[in-house]
């Protein structure tokens, strides 16, 4: 487990690197979230043993190069395709724990289709769907999630509904769908919040091992380089203005995950 | 196995679950669903897995996804699917996982018609996605050959760790004749030891298309490039039909290649001495037997339900070396063997005989 060669005997390891991460250090910028939502994943499927068990797929974004810091095997999606790729590699491997891992252009722009449809299929995988309002890797320009009024690079005045219609809740979305079993919206902005998030996705990777349906956590998060403020202040602007837009908690819960023991 | 009264389509179809497809994704799209149909019938009976996706978008990128697994994995299609799934094709291609495509190509462009077409020969030669690439094209002419080629697809995809599509159209997949279905392949077949299989006891496995280092993209590129070379050299496939004394060459593939065998037959009662080269694979091109032949013929005639595409191939084989003339027809229309016969003798009016 640890590789840290002696603890002192009056001393306790209470912190580690997760078996299911490497050891590399992320390219994100400083601030981002995204380092947090990897470990708390990588967290999850140690706590539940299955890291040699799981297949993940990346998505093309800020987190394209996830396969770099999660220690398992991995393939690299198509932008917004990691739902139907993910089906293709489950369908094969139904034992397996297969996951994606997608930011809010991926998901739910380029990807709506096939998000929508692995969740109709009832695809047993899980979906971590980080949304920060905007396409990070680009450069800054305006994502589907991006809110009204919210300046971009490519929303120079700010999002206007009637030239650029209104935010996508994918939330919202999946709670419609009968055979989504678990549907959540959490954040990152926060240690309450993160707490939560973890527990969400745990929840999430148990109701995919039980077999329930398909289950994504939908993760608030912040990009302190394209929003051009420093992240405590990004933190804060995502409280005070996406938890309104975007509220937090769950939107479907099947009656077989609310008896999960998380 | 016995001779059987078969449909082009389902006889692929049913010749890949026997060749040990794992799992199929398709759309349905005109004239190659009676494979879809098939296959949603025999694989849940075979307990395979069969997924009708969302889009042809849907369908590749599942194959892609099982291909990372390193099953045997297909979609079919035709030409305005075909060109919805020219993105995974390249990330196919861009990370060296095997997979299968039969293309049934119809009239086009857009949504054209529904009728036998060899137009999305560039597209499946040449582009069929973004980034340097060409996957295996195979050709096949009849129904017998169609269920051959699909067990040389999956054998050759496994061996390059590569995509190779099947260039058909729809009166391949449309027609009905007599042919025989291989006997059913053990199953389920061993994962190879590249596959994403769970990291167990092992190192991570990572199937990605990306490189963001110029020099690791253009090393990437030139192993690909290295392995189109080997493909080249192993893979060339074709017929010839009375060429040893041919003095016009027909050069044509699949169902016009067909077709154009009765129009050797008939040239040669009428004394022309006609010969066939069909090319059983598109890429790589039989283009060193091209070569070889223009020197000894005074014309070659390309015929193809085209505007001329593969014609650009003969050219480039024959390099200026005899006449090469062209005979198509566009829209879904078959050409009838009298129809090439008088462009053959068009062309023996026009070389000086």
């Amino acid at each position: 487990m640890s590789d840290v060669a002696q603890i002192p005997e009056n001393m306790e390891l209470i912190y580690q690197y997760p078996d299911s991460m490497t050891k590399k250090s992320t390219h994100y910028c400083p601030g981002c979230t995204h380092g947090v939502i990897h470990r708390l994943v990588a967290e999850v499927l140690d706590e539940l043993g299955v890291r040699e068990q799981t297949i993940g797929v990346a998505p093309v974004g800020c987190s394209v190069l996830a396969y770099y810091y999660f220690k398992m095997d991995f393939a690299e999606a198509p932008h917004g395709r990691a739902p139907a790729m993910a089906t293709g590699i489950k369908r094969v491997n139904p034992d397996k724990i297969v996951f994606t891992y997608q930011g809010d252009g991926d998901l739910a722009a380029i990807g709506t289709n096939e998000i929508i449809h692995a969740a109709h299929r009832g695809e047993l995988i899980t979906t971590i769907f980080v949304n920060n309002a905007i396409y990070g890797m680009t450069g800054g320009q305006m994502a589907p999630t991006t809110l009204e009024g919210q300046k971009t690079t490519s929303s120079p005045f700010g999002r206007d509904p009637r030239i650029a219609g209104v935010p996508v809740h994918i939330s919202e979305i999946m709670a419609a769908i009968p055979a989504v079993a678990y549907a959540t919206r959490q954040s990152a902005l926060d240690l309450p919040g993160i707490n939560k998030t973890k527990k969400a996705i745990k929840r999430a990777f148990m109701a995919q091992q039980q077999g329930l349906g398909f289950s994504i956590v939908e993760v608030l998060s912040t990009c302190p380089t394209n929003w051009h403020v420093d992240p405590w202040d990004a933190m804060q602007w995502a409280k005070e203005n996406m938890i309104p837009e975007f509220p937090l908690g769950n939107t479907k819960v099947s009656d077989a995950v609310a008896a999960l023991k998380v | 196995m016995a001779r059987e009264l078969l449909k082009g389509n389902e006889a692929f179809a049913e010749a890949a679950l026997r060749y040990g497809l794992e799992a199929y994704f398709g759309y349905p799209i005109t004239p190659q669903s009676e494979a879809l149909e098939h296959l949603a019938k025999r694989m849940v009976e075979e307990n395979r897995v069969f997924i009708q996706a969302e889009s042809e978008l849907g369908a590749i990128n599942m194959v892609y996804g099982a291909a990372c697994c390193g099953v045997r994995t297909m979609t079919s299609t035709s030409g305005p699917g075909f060109s919805l799934m020219a993105e995974g094709l390249s990330y196919i291609a861009g990370s060296d996982v095997p997979a299968v495509v039969v293309n049934m190509q119809r009239g086009g462009p857009g949504l054209g018609n529904i009728q036998p077409s060899q137009s999305d020969y560039f597209i499946m030669t040449k582009s069929a996605g973004h980034g340097d690439f060409h996957p295996i094209v195979l050709a096949p002419a009849n129904v017998q050959e169609i269920i051959d080629m699909m067990g040389l697809a999956f054998d050759l995809a496994e061996k390059y760790r590569t995509l190779v599509l099947i260039a058909g159209d729809g009166s391949l997949g449309q027609i009905m004749e007599s042919a025989e279905l291989p006997p059913m392949q053990p199953f389920p077949r061993p994962r190879p030891d590249w596959a994403l299989t769970g990291a167990v006891g092992r190192e991570q496995h990572i199937i990605t298309s990306l490189d963001l280092s110029p020099e690791g993209l253009e090393k990437t590129n030139l192993r690909f490039q290295a392995k189109l070379a080997e493909i080249q050299k192993n893979e060339v496939r074709w017929k010839e039909y009375q060429t040893e004394d041919a003095e016009l060459l027909l050069v044509a593939y699949g169902t016009v290649g067909r077709i154009c065998l009765s129009v050797v037959r008939e040239a040669r009662k009428q004394g022309l001495k006609v010969g066939l080269l069909r090319p059983q694979t598109l890429w790589p091109f039989p283009s060193a037997r091209i070569a070889e032949l223009a020197g000894q013929v005074r014309g070659v005639l390309v015929s193809e339900m085209s505007a001329g595409q593969m014609l650009e191939d003969v050219q480039l084989a024959v390099l200026g070396k005899t006449p090469v003339k062209f005979y198509g027809r566009m829209g879904g229309i078959v050409p009838m063997v009298d129809e090439i016969l008088a462009a053959v003798k068009d062309m023996e009016g026009g070389t000086g005989k």
